[in-house]
């Protein structure tokens, strides 16, 4: 225990020498809770449209004015060439383009029916997919409305319609913020298990005075122990600033569910991300290659983790990868805790599968680092 | 086990792959000496003091350090013996009195032989005014002194110089000498290896190593006896020329 002491007095007072290092800590959750969630929103605006319209009637003046003020679209041009809509493609300037065929209020009157031409830039996949379907929604509402101002004046009989709608529980705004912001602060976590973890391990090794301890009859548990509970207590300071101060702040978030399972699940997700931190240290000779090493895996993490993309639609074999993360299963908690309020017993196959990676991560890299070479 | 020798070696090798790096290494080195370890650039020196130390494992062959056997009881020998590698490996971003504290703390000293220590080492090494200071501020000649009595700060029985004066001005050089007489005088064993053939004058046995094979072995009167030479110099011209190894 006293060795222990003297490792962790050591490790404490490079971490607060360290003029890098203590920036990052303080400034990294604040700065990146401040400016991801913003940038990570799924609602896409400012989505620039073309339209083509040959008709220039009351209809087609109308359903232009519904497109152009629902907010989501920005009109770039405005004429009656599709080709000259086209070259506004083309220059990437323009992302959708609507056209109006000629006799398009003429027809609607008389067949009852009527065609508008949609075509979608869909070199960026998301914005494309999504202004198409709002620019749907938003056609589709100008269909109802005229529907009704043709049966309310008698020139059509009404039609048997099923309307959905829909009703978001836990986020009944749909409110991107709230839903990132939770999974935000899991990455912020997990940097520092992976990262500053493993590179301070490893810097020792390039500057040789973990020589200078192998030497001594120190016992490699406690060794790494004095390694682990720094960045402990860090990985749960900045847990508390993200959480306390810039989630409950800035975007009002206030978790539904008990603090203690919330805490209690970040201490053993950081036991075993750490575990790996120290794992990837094992395998390193070099800061650099723990950092590319580290960078590699945190990409997997991120991006298979359901922050992003829901990981239901990925596809088999990625489920996989998807489910061997411990990311995932960290952000699932946080949502599931902070914004459903889930309970102890909502969460217990996580905290399984949170042990084992906790005890598989350790006990591989335990064995793995050795005093003699 | 014999009680006289701090270290006894049998045939001890390294190799890596097909290179051996040591080959078949047999010496005694007897308790209280200050021994010598001399030979060329990648004669296979510091790999053989790292077995030693219990830093890397033998491929063959035997050894025991202050009576315990080198495999079997690695942890054990690393409580007897102090180890100042090549590279400088204090802690820079901690002060001189911090190393000394968390190295003597490792060692397991009491608080009160810590505290005993440090103000003890710092007035022999005249660092009361640097005391305070991050290592990384101090010249190296006085981080080399600093490194040598952090090595012996738990009083082993052997401590290993790996190059200790490389890079040291003449009168640290021999400031540092006399730290290494003080801890002989002390008791403790010193393997220690130099370049410096005016150092190996000071050693009571010194060896040569060629190829990773011990090539003589005697006192510096004996061998320059031996060889019909002046100094220690000419000894080690004569040994190394036979030297295949290219640098």
């Amino acid at each position: 225990m006293r060795t222990l002491k003297f490792l962790l007095v050591k490790e404490f007072k490079q971490i607060f020498r360290n003029k890098s290092l203590l920036p990052m800590i303080f400034m990294m959750p604040i700065i990146q809770l401040l400016v991801l969630p913003l940038a990570a929103d799924f609602e896409i605006k400012n989505i620039n449209i073309s339209i083509v319209d040959h008709d220039r009637s009351e209809y087609s003046n109308d359903l232009i004015n519904a497109v152009t003020s629902s907010g989501y679209f920005q009109l770039v041009s405005f004429g009656d060439s599709y080709q000259a809509a086209m070259n506004e493609i083309e220059l990437d300037a323009s992302d959708l383009i609507l056209e109006i065929p000629s006799h398009f209020e003429q027809n609607l009157i008389k067949d009852g029916a009527q065609q508008v031409f949609i075509a979608v830039n869909a070199i960026n996949g998301t914005k494309a997919g999504l202004g198409a379907s709002y620019l749907n929604s938003i056609i589709q509402n100008f269909n109802q409305n005229i529907m009704v101002d043709a049966i309310a004046s008698g020139n059509a009989a009404p039609l048997k319609n099923i309307e959905v709608v829909s009703l978001n529980w836990f986020n009944p705004n749909m409110n991107y913020k709230i839903f990132m912001v939770p999974a935000i602060l899991v990455l912020l976590v997990t940097m520092v298990g992976a990262y500053m973890c493993s590179l301070n391990i490893v810097k020792e090794k390039e500057v040789g005075t973990i020589e200078q301890i192998n030497v001594t009859p120190i016992k490699k548990h406690l060794y790494i122990l004095g390694k682990m509970i720094p960045f402990l207590v860090i990985g749960i300071f900045i847990f508390t600033i993200g959480f306390f101060v810039v989630a409950r702040l800035v975007y009002q978030i206030v978790p539904l569910g008990n603090l203690f399972l919330l805490y209690g699940y970040l201490f053993l997700f950081l036991v075993a991300l750490l575990g790996f931190g120290l794992l990837i240290s094992t395998y390193s000779q070099t800061q650099q290659q723990a950092m590319s090493i580290a960078f590699f895996f945190m990409m997997v993490f991120i991006l298979m983790s359901g922050l992003f993309t829901p990981i239901e639609s990925m596809p088999e074999w990625a489920k996989y990868i998807a489910y061997s993360n411990p990311v995932t299963y960290f952000i699932e908690v946080m949502r599931m805790v902070v914004l459903k309020g889930s309970m102890l017993k909502n969460i217990t196959n996580h905290i399984y599968v949170m042990i084992g990676f906790a005890i598989f991560f350790n006990t591989w890299a335990v064995m793995n680092y050795r005093k003699t070479s | 086990m014999n009680s006289e020798h701090a270290i006894i070696t049998d045939q001890l090798t390294k190799s890596f792959g097909s290179f051996t790096a040591v080959d078949h290494i047999s010496f005694e080195v007897k308790r209280g000496e200050i021994f010598g370890f001399l030979g060329a650039n990648g004669a296979g020196k510091t790999t053989a003091m790292r077995m030693l130390c219990g830093l890397s494992k033998p491929t063959s062959g035997s050894a025991t350090i202050a009576g315990f056997d080198i495999y079997k009881d690695t942890e054990k020998i690393k409580t007897k013996i102090g180890y100042m590698s090549q590279k400088f490996s204090l802690y820079e971003d901690l002060t001189v009195k911090e190393n000394i504290r968390f190295f003597g703390g490792i060692y397991g000293l009491s608080n009160k032989a810590l505290k005993l220590q440090t103000n003890k080492l710092i007035d022999t090494l005249g660092l009361e005014s640097q005391s305070g200071k991050l290592v990384a501020s101090l010249p190296l000649g006085w981080k080399q002194k600093l490194a040598f009595s952090v090595a012996v700060i738990h009083e082993p029985s052997i401590v290993f110089l790996d190059e200790p004066t490389g890079g040291v001005d003449p009168i640290t050089r021999r400031q540092f000498w006399d730290l290494i007489y003080e801890a002989a005088q002390r008791g403790i064993t010193i393997f220690v290896t130099t370049h410096y053939m005016d150092e190996a004058e000071y050693c009571d046995r010194v060896s040569m190593m060629v190829d990773g094979k011990i090539a003589a072995l005697d006192s510096p009167e004996k061998l320059k006896l031996k060889y019909n030479v002046e100094s220690m110099d000419d000894v080690f011209y004569h040994l190394a020329r036979a030297a295949k190894r290219g640098e």
